[in-house]
């Protein structure tokens, strides 16, 4: 993998790593926020915090803790059943529903099964985001094709996602998350499909990405994965609450805690 | 404005349909599109008919005179002197007693049969039938003046039912069309549940999801509108090589160029309708999703 890539897109340049703190605009805010599916129980509960702009968090928590439904949230494919989600410094709770796909170019995202479409190339798969963004196809293909060699698939472009291997699905699936240089970068147990080799090749797409400027949130159970970045803040869910960081989670101690509003 | 209609070879590989016109759909409205053009081929013959048989009748009247022959001269010669009387002629024996026959059988022809005297003749629109009346009158007193429309009123009733029945039959051929498209774009839906999901997760918008449907929707309504309007254009030229059997079917009265002009509207509208259904349909439903 050559993680040179400097391709044009939505996110701003900015130091790597880059720490919490107030004095640092926030991408993401959350106050008091609930989710809950239908007429059962809340998932999500009293949700309080902000993410900068080109952090780099790590999402962790047992299985059932809420993770991907806070995902769905950052990721627009949920609104908050109650409090105030602020994406990008806009207020989206109960924004517009045609105003959401302005947003949803904004972020990339990661599926934890990958959902790539299987009658799609590796090409049209990771050109998709562009020709929804509206851009011709002349301006689609020489930077699908460096994202490609950017992720080690150059040579796999035509191929279909069913006869890719896991790690090259999801590096192809990576590749369409990053091709418009995202605001934020949503990956959902980006590593939980791969081999410790390829989860660490994957970290380091994210982190290339990140120094770019890209906000990144990764939900895992890796903890391997988290000592891999130690500038890297976390965010951890049991039973649907963020809860006390010197708890549950006390590896890996270099890593920074998410700015929890008081 | 049409824009949508050409899509690039990328947008409809999205999808991943197979090139050209596939599935249910082309045939479905290929038969809808058949049997409106049809029925409103004969519905629109069925007008011109009433049409015909209503501007024939229209200023045509025809005297009865009880008394019989004897009076009819003076009652002829009465109509040929009265204002805007033209074509006034007596109506000969032998007719009348062939039209009794249909009642009366041979008897029809027995010289002792008081077989009433009658005269026909045409009245230029706006003259006084009153005046006319008090002419033939004075030369009959037990004559009587009747409008043919007025015999003929049950028949163009009848002749206007069955044109309205044809237009309703085409509308209801259109609504079943309708739905057939929606349920068509509901399974498409369904069908590309997976896809959609991700192109709006991508950020796609309502619209640029529903022109992949909506124009795979267009062209199979646009060749199955034609290859109906097709297959019914060569039965109404069997029907109309036929003369006995456009007698029959429409009474003689053969389609105008307005006429030929609205049925191959006719593709067009349902193309039209289909389209703007099938995307009204798939917007619906995808805007009961975030």
């Amino acid at each position: 993998m050559r993680p040179q890539w400097q391709g044009g897109g939505h996110a701003e340049a900015r130091p790597a790593g880059g720490k919490g703190g107030r004095g640092l605009s926030a991408i993401v805010e959350f106050d008091s926020v609930g989710l809950r599916y239908g007429t059962g129980a809340e998932v999500l509960r009293d949700l309080n915090f902000r993410l900068q702009k080109g952090g780099f968090y790590f999402l962790t928590g047992p299985s059932g803790a809420g993770k991907t439904s806070l995902l769905k949230l950052l990721y627009l494919a949920q609104r908050p059943t109650r409090g105030r989600v602020q994406l990008f410094g806009e207020e989206i709770s109960d924004a517009p529903r045609a105003a959401l796909p302005e947003f949803r170019r904004r972020i990339g995202i990661v599926y934890q099964d990958f959902r790539l479409i299987r009658h799609l190339s590796a090409f049209d798969n990771v050109a998709l985001p562009l020709r929804i963004a509206g851009s011709s196809e002349a301006d689609v293909e020489a930077p699908v094709r460096e994202m490609l060699a950017w992720v080690g698939l150059a040579d796999r472009s035509s191929a279909r996602p069913p006869t890719l291997s896991g790690g090259e699905q999801q590096r192809v699936a990576i590749a369409r998350a990053v091709i418009n240089r995202p605001q934020l970068l949503v990956a959902d147990e980006p590593t939980g499909n791969v081999d410790a080799d390829m989860a660490q090749r994957l970290l380091h797409l994210f982190t290339a990405l990140n120094r770019l400027g890209t906000t990144v949130v990764v939900a895992t159970h890796d903890i391997s994965l988290i000592k891999e970045m130690p500038g890297a803040h976390m965010i951890r869910l049991e039973g649907g609450t963020m809860v006390d960081p010197t708890g549950a989670l006390k590896n890996p101690p270099q890593t920074g805690w998410v700015e929890v509003q008081r | 404005m049409l824009s949508w209609l050409f899509a690039s070879s990328s947008q409809r590989r999205i999808l991943g349909r197979p090139a050209g016109v596939s599935g249910p759909t082309p045939w479905l409205i290929a038969i809808m599109s058949f049997s409106m053009i049809v029925v409103a081929a004969a519905g629109l013959a069925v007008s011109n008919t009433a049409g015909t048989i209503a501007k024939s009748a229209e200023h045509r009247y025809s005297v009865q005179v009880p008394d019989g022959a004897r009076n009819l001269p003076a009652v002829i010669s009465a109509l040929r002197s009265a204002r805007g009387v033209s074509g006034a002629e007596a109506v000969p024996e032998a007719d009348m007693r062939a039209t009794l026959k249909t009642w009366l059988g041979s008897e029809a022809d027995n010289p002792d049969l008081p077989v009433p005297a009658m005269a026909s003749f045409d009245l230029a629109a706006g003259a006084d039938i009153a005046a006319v009346e008090r002419q033939v009158k004075s030369a009959a007193p037990n004559a009587t003046i009747v409008a043919h429309r007025e015999n003929l009123r049950p028949v163009l009733r009848s002749l206007r039912v069955l044109q309205w029945l044809a237009l309703g039959l085409v509308a209801l051929l259109a609504a079943a069309a309708a739905a057939a498209v929606v349920l068509a774009a509901r399974g498409a839906l369904d069908t590309h549940r997976f896809t959609i999901d991700v192109m709006h997760g991508m950020g796609a918008t309502d619209v640029q999801v529903t022109q992949l449907f909506q124009r795979k929707i267009a062209i199979d309504a646009l060749v199955g509108s034609a290859a109906g309007a097709a297959a019914a254009a060569a039965v109404l030229l069997l029907f109309t090589a036929s003369a006995t059997a456009l007698g029959e079917l429409t009474g003689g009265v053969r389609l105008g160029l307005a006429d030929i002009m609205l049925l191959l509207l006719l593709p067009l509208a349902l193309t039209a309708l289909a389209t703007w259904v099938a995307r009204t349909a798939v917007l619906t439903a995808l805007r009961q999703a975030l």
